[in-house]
């Protein structure tokens, strides 16, 4: 029974599992029908080597149960970037896996011709369809009959309401009946003759695997002639050379011959455009209300008004990331803390220990203090996305973003750099263009996160002699500074590095209508992003926190001539001596370990910058966090590792052992230091390359080391310091 | 009377003749559905004077000024 689909049935072969594709554009409520469908079976990973997520679930049908890939949105299957092919190579089995045994098409029913655009694509490439027709309860009196739908495209037409279950029966059985049909391309529109000499030529050059035979199992011209139409259309050189990979170099040679240009694209969009335009105003009568969105819209893109709305959302997402998650983020760190001193407890004192306490659990309290904010970003942007307003934020901003080469939706990450980078750089896959994340990846972590603020306090306080006002004058410069420096950074890299250099393609963005957002699509979009960030930037973090505690207490040897700590700890008469004994020895372990040593190693390179090498060790240290470096520096100077911000005794041996020049110095440098693993790591896991955390860390300490350097040696020339 | 989308007024209707500019860009917009003969109409502009808010077929788009420019509309 449970096979029976799966049987290779007359004139159609699906050997196995069936596997279901769920195609259609954005904004059709296509996640929300696949969540609808799969129910908690469905899985978040990415395709590979790229940020585009790939949501798979179990889809049961009436006589057995399937695979179901929800792909990415898409207007159009003419791919011409990598992350537009995702949806392409999913329908058709270009690249790796093979093609889907049916697609069912999201079809809105407010938006029907546009939406139908990417039906007749699947159509032409041979893809068994069929078509789930959504916002039927939001088109009401203008839908149109599904059935007269399904006589004008030949596919079975299904009316769905994902939130109330309405139709999901009768996909299912719809889907199941489309497993056994046969394959058909189907055109609505004829080529021309010198179009049709075009892709008989193009044929000719497809290799083996891309032709029908081999992706369908069955010999289809029409879908052959689909792939080398989208070859036409989509390969194209010089100038405007497209990013597809994988493309053979046969097939491009072929293409360029043809010398195909603007005219195929008429031939083809036109040609669709025309029927659709056509048929479909036979099957609408009315158009859907959309007061609603118009009254909203009226408020909220107001010049004034808008503007004001806008900044008062976001102020109040950035107050919810900065001090509403500080609670629980403190909870975290409280709770791993006690873990920790719970477990040394039990464990007595050792090197396993210290492995235990300090590298693993303080390493796995690294990547868990994420957590708050992370889980808090995505339920934010998962509601605002889902509602409608992200499209509009980059529609209010593009402006200023633009200017410097940013996308409009840039804004966002920007603005989280201000809590913590980590969950800012996570918050760049709202923009689908790689080339716009990246260069946000690449300038976010110049904003002051709330991990410098410390730092910044500490020297200020320490190093800065001056009235309150001064105080907190500089504090507000290193803010001002840090939108300075990455703004000018962004336009800057989009000048001069060639991938991060701005593309001409049209930013178009839709505005949809302002929808209520599903409770359930949300939740689980955010359990599904943040597990995969724990999965995948966690373990990363979790690693170099352990390399990083290594590094800084191995090998454990103190030099020789050094005093015995240990018997000095025992005579010393009171609980105060002991305890400064142990600091001493404390730092004394610090300057010995190999993080010590690579500290002196570096004075040389930092001494320009006013640093010594116990700063050196600081900073080293700083990659675990940038607010470590006052623990760090607390151990190398015997007042203790528990030393904070406000600690008088470090403070004290700061304006001992340095001018204000260099605390200037330092702070400059630290607004600009790339000193943070885990942002490194969060930037490997969304770049998908080490290039890019190699490139940021790279520009990023030369830019402070030059800018620290200049600061430094310039003040000791006009006489300060 | 012709003219680009950059230039008509707010509110006003238009119908697209003629999509210039690189092929991709061009592609991009056709395939949205602003061929030639849909009706389009600028319903805004942003707050700071950029992008335009559009209207086609029903749907709202926000698009840049100078990818306005691109599109011929007729009056």
């Amino acid at each position: 029974m449970s096979d029976e689909c799966c049987d290779p049935a007359p004139a159609v072969t699906v050997p196995g599992r069936p596997q279901i594709a769920l195609a259609g554009n954005p904004n059709v409520g296509k996640t929300t029908l696949f969540n609808a469908l799969t129910g908690s079976s469905a899985k978040v990973s990415n395709y590979p080597g790229i940020t585009v997520e790939r949501r798979t679930g179990e889809l049961k049908l009436p006589t057995c149960t399937a695979d179901l890939h929800d792909l990415p949105g898409t207007y159009s299957l003419n791919a011409r970037s990598a992350e537009e092919q995702i949806t392409l190579d999913a329908l058709t089995g270009l690249h790796g896996d093979k093609a889907p045994d049916a697609v069912i098409v999201c079809v809105d029913a407010t938006q029907l011709a546009r939406s139908g655009y990417l039906l007749l694509q699947c159509r032409e490439l041979g893809a068994r369809s069929v078509v789930a027709l959504t916002m039927v309860d939001e088109a009401g009196s203008a839908a149109p009959d599904p059935k007269a739908l399904s006589r004008l495209i030949g596919r079975e037409v299904v009316a769905v309401t994902a939130r109330t279950g309405r139709g999901l029966e009768e996909l299912r059985a719809a889907v199941d009946r489309a497993l056994r049909a046969e394959r058909r391309s189907d055109w609505v529109w004829t080529p021309s003759p010198a179009l049709r000499a075009s892709l008989d030529a193009v044929k000719e050059a497809l290799p083996a695997e891309w032709r029908s035979q081999q992706r369908l199992g069955v010999d289809l011209p029409g879908s052959d002639d689909a792939i080398a139409l989208w070859a036409l259309t989509c390969i194209d050189s010089g100038e405007e050379a497209d990013e597809l990979v994988g493309v053979p170099a046969t097939l491009r040679a072929a293409v360029e011959a043809r010398h195909a240009g603007k005219d195929v694209d008429d031939e083809s969009v036109l040609g669709r455009w025309h029927w659709l335009d056509r048929e479909v105003d036979k099957l609408i009568h009315k158009t859907p209300d959309r007061s609603l969105t118009q009254k909203i819209d009226r408020v909220l893109l107001h010049r004034a008004a808008g503007f004001a709305a806008f900044l008062g959302v976001m102020a109040l997402l950035f107050m919810a990331l900065f001090t509403g998650a500080q609670p629980l983020i403190d909870l975290v760190d409280h709770f791993f803390k006690w873990i920790g001193a719970e477990l040394r407890g039990v464990l007595g004192a050792g090197i396993f220990t210290d492995f235990i306490v300090d590298g693993v659990i303080a390493g796995v309290g690294a990547v868990m203090v994420f957590l708050p904010q992370i889980l808090m970003l995505f339920l934010f942007l998962g509601f605002l996305e889902d509602c409608g307003y992200l499209a509009r934020v980059a529609y209010l901003m593009d402006r200023i973003m633009r200017s410097m080469n940013l996308h409009g939706r840039a804004f966002v990450p920007m603005l989280f750099g201000f809590a913590c980078a980590v969950p800012a750089i996570t918050a760049t896959r709202t923009m689908e263009r790689r080339r716009d994340r990246i260069l946000t990846m690449m300038v976010v972590p110049l904003m002051t996160c709330s991990a410098r603020l410390p730092v910044y306090t500490l020297i200020i306080g320490a190093l800065i002699r001056g009235s309150r006002v001064t105080q907190s004058l500089l504090m507000v410069g290193m803010y001002a500074f840090s939108v300075t420096t990455s703004l000018a950074a962004a336009w800057v890299m989009s000048k001069t590095v060639k991938p991060l250099k701005a593309k001409r393609l049209p930013f178009i963005i839709e505005l949809p209508p302002y929808r209520w957002p599903r409770v359930p699509d949300v939740l689980r979009m955010m359990w599904g992003k943040s597990s995969m960030f724990l999965r995948e930037a966690g373990t990363v973090i979790l690693g170099c926190s352990i390399a990083l505690w290594a590094l800084l207490y191995f090998p454990r040897e103190l030099p020789k001539g050094s005093p015995d700590y240990a018997a000095l700890i025992e005579k010393a008469p009171s609980a105060e001596q002991k305890a400064e004994l142990a600091a001493e020895e404390q730092a004394a372990h610090l300057e010995a370990s190999y993080g010590g040593r690579l500290g002196h190693a570096i004075e040389p390179a930092l001494s320009p910058l006013g640093f010594d090498w116990k700063i050196g060790v600081g900073l080293i240290g700083a990659f675990a966090a940038r607010e470590v470096f006052i623990s760090t520096l607390g151990i190398v100077y015997a007042v203790g590792g528990d030393a904070d911000e406000q600690s008088q005794p470090l403070r004290t041996h700061l304006q001992r052992h340095y001018t204000p020049l260099t605390g200037l110095s330092l702070m400059i440098f630290f607004a600009l230091a790339m000193q943070c693993m885990s942002t490194l790591a969060v930037v490997r896991r969304e770049s998908r390359s080490w290039r890019w955390p190699a490139f940021l860390f790279g520009y990023m300490t030369v830019l402070a080391w030059v800018v620290s350097c200049l600061v430094y040696q310039g003040g000791r020339l006009l006489g300060f310091g | 009377m012709s003219s680009s989308l950059a230039e008509i007024a707010l509110g006003r209707s238009a119908r697209v003749a003629r999509v210039d500019g690189p092929r991709a860009f061009r592609r991009r917009l056709l395939e949205m559905g602003l061929v030639p003969g849909t009706e389009v109409k600028v319903v805004t502009v942003a707050p700071l004077g950029d992008p335009l808010r559009i209207e086609i077929r029903g749907g709202q788009w926000s698009l840049r000024r100078k990818e306005a420019a691109q599109i011929a509309v007729e009056l």
